[in-house]
C-alpha cells in the first residue's frame, strides 16, 4: 500500500472514473463464472431465456450430474493425484534446492545447471517418449502414470534454492555443532525457516496439476481414472450438448479452488507471486 | 501300447480341461463407444449372457466417441485392452490391417450361415474370404420431424414431405426468426459432421445422377455436375433460403430436441435420445425422394469383432460371447432399447416391425440403401467437412470445393488400395 | 563416527583433519541427498529429450519397429501446407495474446495499486479466472459464442441491433475467440505480479519526482516503467510461452461429438493440437516428434529473443 499512498492522496474525479472502470472491469471478469453458476441452477427448459437469475433455482442438475458417482471418483482422482505431486514436489524439490544452496562439492554447479536447463524442454516434446516408456513400463492408464512425469520440477528445485540461499549459515552451523545429522538439520532446522516459500511451491504444483489436461488426456483410457478436467470434457460430449449439465460439471470443477481461494485470499495470492517472481 | 499312451493323455488332458474350466471364471473385456442407448442394451446383454454362462464375466468398458479408435489403438500394441470389440464398419481394413482384430473362428461363425442369414450390406465384412466382424444390428436414416412445429406453422403433423421440393417449402413455413432476422428456430437441422455427409453423399448425390465413388470405390467420382447440383441444394438450405444454419445450436440433435428444429435428418441410433422428449410429439418419415421419385438412403453399422488379444480359454470366452450378442434374441432387445434394426433379415423383417410408426420407415429405407466403403473415415469424414465448411463459410464455389475435396480424398484410398 | 575419527586424527597428528572429514561426509550427504533426483531427471528429462529427437527421425507407428528415415519427416512438415496454417495461427497466438493481455494487465495493475477502496475485493474479482479449469472454462464461453437463442453474446449483439456473429464457426473469427479465454484466465496473474513489481519500487523515486513537479506520465515514462522492467521481461516469457503451448481451449472448444478439432478449416488449430493428433490419433510417432523439435526450437528461439531485446534496452 505505501507505494501508491504519495499519489493517491487526493480524490480527484478522475480517479472515481477509474476506479469505476477497474470495477466494472472486475465484475466483467466474473461474469462467466457467474454465467456458470446461475446456469447450473436452471432447469432446462429455462436456459434458452436470457434472465441471468432462474426463475425456479434447483438444484437438479447437481442431483443428476453427481448421482452416477463418476464427478467424484473424477473429484477424487485430481485430489489424490494433485495432493501427492504436491507433496512430492515440496519434498524433493526443497531437498535438491536445499542441497545445491547449502553444501560445497564437486558437480554442484553441474548439476545446478542440468537441472535448471530442463526448464527449456516443453512438456509437449517429452510426452512422446514419456508415453512409450508408461507403454513399455506397463503404466499406462494407471495413476502413477498420471502422476510420475511431475513428481519433481525444475521451477520449485530453482525457486527453494533461492530461498534456501537466505538461511543464514549460521543457524546450520549451530545444528551441526549440536549433534544432528544434516537430513534433521535439513527438516528441523532449514525448512520452518522457508516455509512461505514452501507454501508458494505447494499452491502452484497443486493448482497446476488441478487443471492439467493434456497428459492425463493421453495416458488414461479407463474412465474410472480420469482427473476432473479430462472427465468433464468426456462429461460434455456424453450429455449430448446439454448445457444446463456441461455448466453443472464446469462449476464443480471450479467450486473446489474457489472456495478455497475466498478462504486463502492472501496467502494464494502471496504464494503465487513468489512463485512467480522468484522461480 | 502306443493306444493306452495315447488314452491316458487324452484322459489327463480333459481332466484337466474340465478342472481348468470349473476352477476359475474367465474374464473378457468388451469395449465400445459412449452412446447412453447402447451401453444400457451392452449392460442388459452382459447380464443375460452372464446368466447363461456362470463361468464367464463380461467387463464392459466405453469411451467417448471422439477418443475411442486413439484408445484401441493405444491400447492394443500394449497388450492391453479388448477382448470383443465394437468398431465402425468403417473402419474395419484399418482394424485388419493394424492386426487389432482376427478373423471369426470357421467353427462358430461359418460364412456361408452368415451370408444366408444376415443382409447383404453385411458382406463389407468380408476379406479374403474370411468374415471379420459381425454386427448385431444396422441403421439407417431418416426424416424426424416435429409434430408441433409443424402445426403451429399451419402444416398437417401427420404429412411429413414426401419429396426435396416439400422438404424445403416445409423448411420455409417452419423457420422462425426474429425481427432482426436471426433464426429462433430452424426448418432444417444443417449438421454436416452429423448426419447430412451422408445424407448428402448416398442420398442427394445418387438423386441427381450421381455416385459418390466409382463401383470398385477406388476412385472419387462426386466431383460431378450431379456432385455440384446436389452440393449447391444442400448449400442453398442456408445460403439462399436460411431455412438452416450451421452450428445452430451447436449440434442438430440438440436443435431438434430442445424443439429449435422442425426437421433434422438423423439416424435409427437416435431414436433412444428422442425418446426422452417430453415437450412435443415427434414423428419419422422416409428420406425425401427426388422430383422423380428416386430414393436413396444410406446404411451404416457398428460390428463387434474378436481382438488379436485373447487365446485359449478366453477365445473361446469370446467366441460365445460374440455369438450371444449376434442372435434374433439379443437383435430384438437391441431394436426394443437403442432403436437399431436388426441385422439379421428374418429377426428385422417381422410384420410388426415393418408396420411399426418409427421402425418402419427405417426398415424400409434397408431395401435401397448403400453402405459407403471407408477406408479411413475419419479422414475421409474430415475431408467432406472441410469441404462444406469451404463452401459455406468461404463462399467457395460447390464445383470447385467438390474438386479440392476429391483431390485431398483420392490419395487418402490411393494410399490404402495400393498396399 | 566423531569420536572415532578425531581419536584417528590425533593419531596421525593432522590438525586440519576433523574438518576434512567433516566435508567428506558433507559430500557423501549431499549426494545422497541428490541420487533420487538425479535418477529421476536423468530418467524422466534427459533421457526423454534425446529420445524425442531419436524418435523425429525415425518412421514408427507403435506396432512395428521404428526405422530411420533421416531428415525426411522435417521436409514432410516443410512440405505440408497445414503445418504452415498451424505454424501462423501459433504466432498469432502468440502476437495477439501477449501484447494484449500485457497491456490489459499493466493498466489494470497500474490504477488498481492506487486503489484503497476495496483493494482486496476488485483484485480477488481479476485474479478468480486464473484459478479455474480451462477445461472446464472453455465450455462456459464455448456456451457464450453460440449463435441466437442460446449464445450469450449473439443474443447481447442482437439485443443492440447488431447482426450475429460468426465466432466459432468462422474461419477468421474463431482463433481471437479461442484465444479470449485464454487471455481472460491468465490476466489475473499478471495483474498481481505486475502490483508486486509496483510495489518493489521505492517511494523516494516518486517522491522526489513530485517535487520536482514532473508530470503522471513522465513518471509512468522515466521511473515506473524502466524499474519494472524485470517483471515485464518475466512476464513477457512467461506468457509466450503460455500462448505458443496452447491447447485445453482449442481443445475443448473446436472438438468433440461431431466438430472438427482445430477447425473449422483448421484456423484454430496451434502446434500442440496438431502434435496430439498427429501421434495420437494418427499414431504417427516420428512425424509428432519431429514437430515437438519444431517447438522446441520455436520456444527457444522466442525466449532468447525476448530475453535479449528487453535486456539490452
Amino acid at each position: 500500500m505505501s507505494a501508491a499512498s504519495p499519489l493517491a492522496l487526493r480524490i480527484e474525479p478522475g480517479r472515481i472514473l477509474a476506479w469505476l472502470l477497474l470495477f466494472g472491469g472486475g465484475l466483467l471478469m466474473v461474469t462467466p463464472l457467474a454465467f456458470m453458476f446461475a446456469t447450473s441452477l436452471k432447469d432446462s427448459s429455462e436456459i434458452y431465456d436470457l434472465a441471468f437469475f432462474p426463475a425456479h433455482p434447483t438444484l437438479g442438475n447437481y442431483v443428476t450430474v453427481l448421482s452416477d458417482g463418476r464427478f467424484l471418483r473424477w473429484f477424487a482422482n485430481s485430489f489424490g493425484i494433485a495432493t501427492a505431486v504436491t507433496l512430492s514436489n515440496v519434498f524433493f524439490d526443497s531437498l535438491v534446492g536445499y542441497t545445491l544452496a547449502k553444501f560445497q562439492f564437486r558437480g554442484r554447479y553441474l548439476v545446478f545447471i542440468a537441472i535448471l536447463s530442463t526448464l527449456m524442454i516443453p512438456t509437449e516434446m517429452l510426452v512422446i517418449p514419456w508415453y512409450v516408456m508408461a507403454k513399455n513400463f506397463g503404466w499406462l492408464d494407471s495413476y502413477w502414470g498420471i502422476m510420475f512425469p511431475g513428481m519433481m520440477t525444475a521451477f520449485g528445485t530453482f525457486l527453494m534454492k533461492q530461498f534456501f540461499e537466505t538461511v543464514p549459515n549460521d543457524f546450520l552451523e549451530a545444528a551441526r555443532i549440536d549433534g544432528l545429522n544434516e537430513f534433521a538439520i535439513f527438516w528441523r532446522i532449514a525448512l520452518p525457516l522457508v516455509t512461505p516459500a514452501l507454501s508458494a511451491l505447494a499452491i502452484f504444483t497443486f493448482l497446476s496439476n488441478w487443471t492439467a489436461f493434456i497428459w492425463p488426456l493421453i495416458v488414461t483410457t479407463s474412465k474410472e481414472l480420469y482427473t476432473l478436467p479430462v472427465g468433464l470434457t468426456s462429461f460434455a460430449v456424453e450429455s449430448q450438448v446439454q448445457w444446463e449439465l456441461i455448466m453443472t460439471g464446469a462449476a464443480l470443477a471450479t467450486l473446489p479452488t474457489l472456495t478455497v481461494f475466498l478462504l486463502l485470499q492472501r496467502y494464494i495470492v502471496r504464494g503465487v507471486v513468489l512463485a512467480g517472481l522468484k522461480g | 501300447m502306443r493306444g493306452l499312451r495315447g488314452m491316458l493323455l487324452g484322459l489327463m488332458v480333459s481332466v484337466g480341461a474340465i478342472a481348468g474350466a470349473k476352477a476359475q471364471t474367465v474374464e473378457i473385456e468388451y469395449w465400445q463407444y459412449v452412446f447412453d442407448a447402447r451401453v444400457k442394451a451392452m449392460n442388459e446383454l452382459i447380464k443375460r449372457f452372464e446368466a447363461a454362462n456362470p463361468n464367464i464375466k463380461v467387463k464392459q468398458t466405453t469411451f467417448p466417441y471422439a477418443d475411442y479408435q486413439t484408445k484401441i489403438a493405444a491400447a492394443m500394441p500394449a497388450g492391453q485392452g479388448p477382448d470383443v470389440v465394437q468398431l465402425f464398419y468403417g473402419w474395419l481394413d484399418n482394424f485388419v490391417s493394424a492386426k487389432f482384430i482376427q478373423p471369426l473362428p470357421r467353427d462358430a461363425f461359418p460364412p456361408a450361415a452368415i451370408e444366408k442369414d444376415f443382409y447383404p450390406i453385411v458382406s463389407a465384412m468380408k476379406r479374403d474370404g474370411e468374415y471379420y466382424a459381425l454386427p448385431t444390428a444396422v441403421r439407417s436414416l431418416a426424416l424426424f420431424y416435429n409434430k408441433k412445429l409443424f402445426q403451429e406453422a399451419g402444416l398437417d403433423p401427420n404429412t411429413p414431405p414426401k419429396t426435396v421440393d416439400e422438404l424445403l417449402d416445409f423448411a420455409k413455413k417452419t423457420t422462425k426468426r426474429d425481427g432482426a432476422g436471426n433464426m429462433l428456430s430452424a426448418g432444417i437441422t444443417l449438421d454436416f459432421p452429423g448426419q447430412d455427409y451422408h445424407w448428402w453423399r448416398e442420398t442427394l448425390l445418387r438423386q441427381n445422377g450421381g455416385a459418390p465413388y466409382s463401383d470398385d470405390n477406388k476412385t472419387v467420382t462426386y466431383n460431378s455436375e450431379a456432385g455440384a447440383k446436389s452440393l449447391n441444394w444442400y448449400a442453398d438450405l442456408q445460403r439462399t433460403h436460411k431455412v438452416g444454419q450451421v452450428g445452430f445450436m451447436d449440434e442438430g440433435q440438440a436443435a431438434f430436441r430442445a424443439g429449435r428444429a422442425a426437421m433434422t435428418i438423423d439416424g435409427s441410433f437416435r431414436l433412444g435420445a428422442f425418446g426422452g422428449i417430453k415437450a412435443f410429439e415427434w414423428g419419422v418419415a422416409e428420406l425425401p425422394a427426388s422430383a422423380d421419385g428416386k430414393k436413396a438412403n444410406f446404411a451404416s453399422y457398428w460390428v463387434n469383432a474378436i481382438t488379436t488379444k485373447p487365446t485359449g480359454p478366453k477365445l473361446e470366452a469370446a467366441k460365445k460371447f460374440l455369438a450371444f450378442v449376434t442372435t434374433p434374441e439379443a437383435m430384438q432387445l437391441w431394436l426394443e432399447t437403442v432403436g437399431e434394426l436388426p441385422a439379421r433379415k428374418e429377426a428385422a423383417e417381422t410384420e410388426k416391425n415393418l408396420n411399426h410408426p418409427i421402425y418402419g420407415p427405417f426398415l424400409k429405407a434397408l431395401n435401397y440403401s448403400h453402405a459407403t466403403v471407408f477406408v479411413d473415415e475419419m479422414a475421409q469424414r474430415q475431408v467432406s467437412l472441410d469441404m462444406i465448411n469451404r463452401v459455406l463459410l468461404q463462399n467457395q464455389d460447390a464445383k470447385a470445393a467438390l474438386d479440392e475435396a476429391a483431390k485431398a480424398e483420392q490419395p487418402i484410398l490411393d494410399r490404402f488400395y495400393k498396399k | 563416527m566423531n569420536a572415532s575419527s578425531s581419536r584417528v586424527d590425533a593419531r596421525s597428528g593432522a590438525r586440519l583433519s576433523p574438518g576434512l572429514s567433516m566435508r567428506q561426509k558433507q559430500v557423501l550427504w549431499a549426494w545422497s541427498f541428490l541420487a533420487v533426483p538425479v535418477l529421476f531427471y536423468a530418467v524422466v528429462r534427459f533421457y526423454p529429450t534425446l529420445e524425442a529427437f531419436w524418435i523425429a527421425t525415425t518412421n514408427w507407428n507403435l506396432l512395428t519397429k521404428p526405422s530411420f528415415i533421416g531428415l525426411a519427416n522435417f521436409k514432410r512438415l516443410m512440405a505440408d501446407p497445414v503445418f504452415w496454417q498451424v505454424f501462423r495461427n501459433t504466432a498469432l497466438y502468440l502476437l495477439l495474446g501477449t501484447p494484449i493481455s500485457l497491456l490489459l494487465a499493466f493498466t489494470i495493475a497500474y490504477h488498481l495499486d492506487r486503489v484503497r477502496f476495496l483493494h482486496g475485493f476488485i483484485r480477488a474479482l481479476y485474479f478468480l479466472p486464473f484459478l479455474t479449469t480451462a477445461a472446464a472454462m472453455a465450455w462456459v464461453w464455448r456456451w457464450f459464442y453460440q449463435p441466437v437463442p442460446i449464445g450469450l453474446f449473439n443474443n447481447l449483439l442482437a439485443g443492440i441491433g447488431i447482426a450475429q456473429q460468426p465466432f466459432l464457426r468462422s474461419t477468421t473469427q474463431s482463433l481471437p475467440a479461442v484465444l479470449a479465454p485464454a487471455i481472460w484466465a491468465g490476466l489475473g496473474f499478471q495483474v498481481v505480479i505486475f502490483m508486486a513489481g509496483l510495489r518493489a519500487i521505492p517511494t523516494t523515486y516518486y517522491e522526489a519526482a513530485r517535487i520536482d513537479g514532473v508530470s503522471n506520465g513522465t513518471i509512468l515514462r522515466r521511473i515506473t516503467l524502466p524499474l519494472l522492467k524485470p517483471t515485464i521481461v518475466f512476464l513477457v516469457v512467461f506468457s509466450s510461452i503460455g500462448f505458443l503451448r496452447i491447447f485445453d481451449q482449442v481443445y475443448n472448444m473446436t472438438s468433440q461429438t461431431s466438430s472438427d478439432p482445430g477447425g473449422p478449416l483448421n484456423a484454430t488449430k496451434p502446434l500442440v493440437l496438431m502434435i496430439y493428433q498427429t501421434a495420437f490419433s494418427s499414431f504417427d510417432m516420428g512425424y509428432a516428434a519431429a514437430q515437438t523439435v519444431v517447438l522446441f526450437l520455436v520456444l527457444l528461439v522466442v525466449s532468447l529473443l525476448q530475453l535479449r531485446l528487453l535486456k539490452d534496452r
